[in-house]
């Protein structure tokens, strides 16, 4: 088998998820290249061939023109399946790409499955298998799904380029606003959807205050505006390794248990048994958070009180 | 000036998922079926700019699917949009994204939308594809996974979400088809007038074979349950009793209590 990996700059470097690239296709003993629209400064490390575009030249984000760059990479390269990222540059390239080859695409792969690969769906609770019918085909990787692996060797650079006309122009980008730094925090208490209502903040605040603990969010609950974007946790917010992590009626869809996969103990309190975040749970209270939280809260109050 | 937004009426993601017979996707029976999250900021969106720009858009709603998903596009046109498409497709559960996409094309094609708003994903699937397949089988420019939208004679600005809350600013012309991503806006809930407006709304049924439906370039090979991996434990019953067992346990397994207290 022959893969195309495409890799993918952030800020001016390679996201370490670039490895995850490399480490699926090991999985697979398949024969590697790259293209990459990066710095000539900044490459990685493999032994094969990178078709190289300049990033000065192309941008970061420059979809008509990259699906140009990477279309040229694959008519030279001929691969049975050109791999992307399940990112916020593959998830907006992929289709461009398979729709121009009139191929099938897989998205967010997490595994191999025979002749298919598996997906996700219905919020992480079931699971598919996906078989590309062309004969060759393009897939996105669900970031964290295949290990990292780091390999050496110096790759043989061939330069691309591309007609740069585009009816997308990028301007520039902009940081998120500056709010709290969660991840140093020792203890997260995390409000997600379930908890209903804005009002039901209060026991979530009640019992991130008696653990000293800092206040955090699933995506939901800041898309409602109930708490400040900043505090959200997962792929687009903030990454935290607390010693205990408390998800209060977050369902766990792989964006939030990817910024969190790295905490020490995780209580999940959730009406829904069946929900996703019993997989990185240690332990999954199945109970309404107006009833479970308060009683925790005072629990722990009268344990403190009562010296140890 | 025309608007089209494409919407997908997906199950509740707290409902019990059941494998239909053939083991290619879920059994309907129990599930409670409702507008796909993402498609809701899709709509709302596209009704911001019908009022920012005094009314004159019309504003077209369409989906694909069996009959039930007429409920899920009266919504739509309950919140305000002026006219339902339902491609009437009891197959769509297995048709792949590039075929769902040539539907749409295919009803697209034909009229003149200046702006095409989707989901960017939807919660059953997540494939991600279907909106930029719709652009690329259109030929129209398309941005991703929007977070900010502003309009300005025919000249759009959009704020992308990038990893780790950054955001990315492109700027296109219409014709353009954009994916909304949560919390691109608050959705408003339809009011009781409009609901009742919206029952005097027109909806065109079409079948597949009238606006052409592509051959599939992929097929399910199988649809299970998600297999736990983590063994963790699962407490149960009276919430006094579960708080007490759940503190003996994070004093024997971490050390936040002794440390712990109001700050």
């Amino acid at each position: 088998m022959k893969l195309l990996l495409v890799g993918e700059s952030r800020d001016g470097r390679l996201p370490g998820e670039v490895l995850e690239l490399f480490g699926f296709a090991d999985v697979l003993g398949a024969e590697t290249s790259m293209v990459l629209v990066g710095s000539p400064d900044v490459l990685p490390l493999f032994s094969g061939r990178l078709y190289l575009a300049d990033i000065r030249l192309y941008g970061e984000y420059n979809p008509e023109v990259h699906k140009r760059l990477v279309l040229k990479a694959i008519d030279q390269e001929r691969p049975d399946a050109v791999v992307f990222l399940h990112s916020s540059y593959g998830w907006d390239l992929a289709p461009r790409v398979a729709a121009a080859m009139k191929v099938a695409q897989v998205s967010a792969v997490t595994g191999i499955d025979g002749e298919g690969f598996t997906v996700d769906s219905c919020n992480g609770k079931m699971r598919r298998t996906v078989k590309p019918s062309t004969s060759s085909f393009v897939l996105t990787l669900q970031p964290g799904a295949f290990p990292a692996l780091r390999i050496s060797g110096i790759p043989e650079i061939i330069p691309i380029d591309a007609d740069q006309a585009t009816r997308v122009e990028y301007i520039g980008s902009r940081k998120p606003e500056a709010g709290v730094d969660l991840s140093r925090a020792t203890v997260i208490v995390s409000a997600g959807r379930g908890i209903g209502k804005q009002e039901h903040l209060d026991l979530v605040r009640d019992l991130a205050s008696v653990l000293g603990g800092e206040i955090g969010a699933s995506r939901p609950v800041v898309d409602a505006g109930w708490l400040q974007r900043s505090l959200q946790v997962g792929t687009t917010g903030q990454t935290v390794s607390p010693e205990l992590y408390v998800a209060c009626g977050i369902s766990g869809a792989i964006q939030h248990v990817a910024g969190m996969r790295g905490a020490g103990f995780v209580l999940a309190v959730n009406t829904d048994r069946d929900a996703p975040i019993g997989d990185v749970a240690d332990l999954l209270v199945v109970a309404d958070i107006v009833q479970f939280l308060p009683a925790l809260t005072s629990r722990i109050k009268a344990w403190q009180a009562s010296g140890f | 000036m025309n608007i089209l937004v494409c919407i997908k009426q997906v199950p509740d993601p707290g409902g019990r998922f059941m494998p239909n017979a053939a083991a290619t996707w879920f059994d309907d029976a129990g599930l409670v079926f409702r507008m796909n999250d993402c498609d809701e900021y899709a709509v709302e969106e596209a009704l911001r700019l019908k009022e920012l720009l005094g009314g004159t858009p019309e504003v077209t709603v369409l989906s694909v699917g069996p009959m039930r998903v007429v409920e899920t596009i009266r919504k739509a046109l309950a919140m305000g949009c002026d006219r339902g498409v339902h491609i009437d497709d009891p197959e769509a559960s297995e048709r792949d994204p590039w075929q769902i996409a040539s539907m749409i094309a295919g009803h697209a094609m034909n009229r003149t939308y200046d702006l095409i708003f989707t989901g960017m994903q939807s919660e059953d699937r997540g494939s991600a594809q279907v909106g930029v397949l719709v652009a690329e089988k259109l030929g129209v420019s398309c941005v991703s996974g929007i977070m900010a939208f502003e309009w300005s004679d025919h000249s759009v600005t959009v704020e992308r979400e990038l990893e780790g809350g950054i955001r990315g600013i492109a700027r296109l012309k219409s014709p353009a088809l954009l994916t909304c991503q949560q919390g691109l806006n608050i959705p408003r809930y339809p009011t009781l007038p409009n609901i009742m407006k919206s029952k005097k709304k027109e909806i065109s049924v079409l079948r597949p074979e009238e606006v052409g439906v592509d051959a599939s370039l992929s097929s399910v090979a199988g649809f299970r349950h998600h297999e736990r991996k983590n063994a963790g434990r699962i407490l149960e019953g009276e919430v006094g009793q579960i708080a007490d067992q759940v503190v003996a346990m994070l004093d024997a397994k971490t050390k936040v209590l002794r440390r712990g207290g109001a700050r």
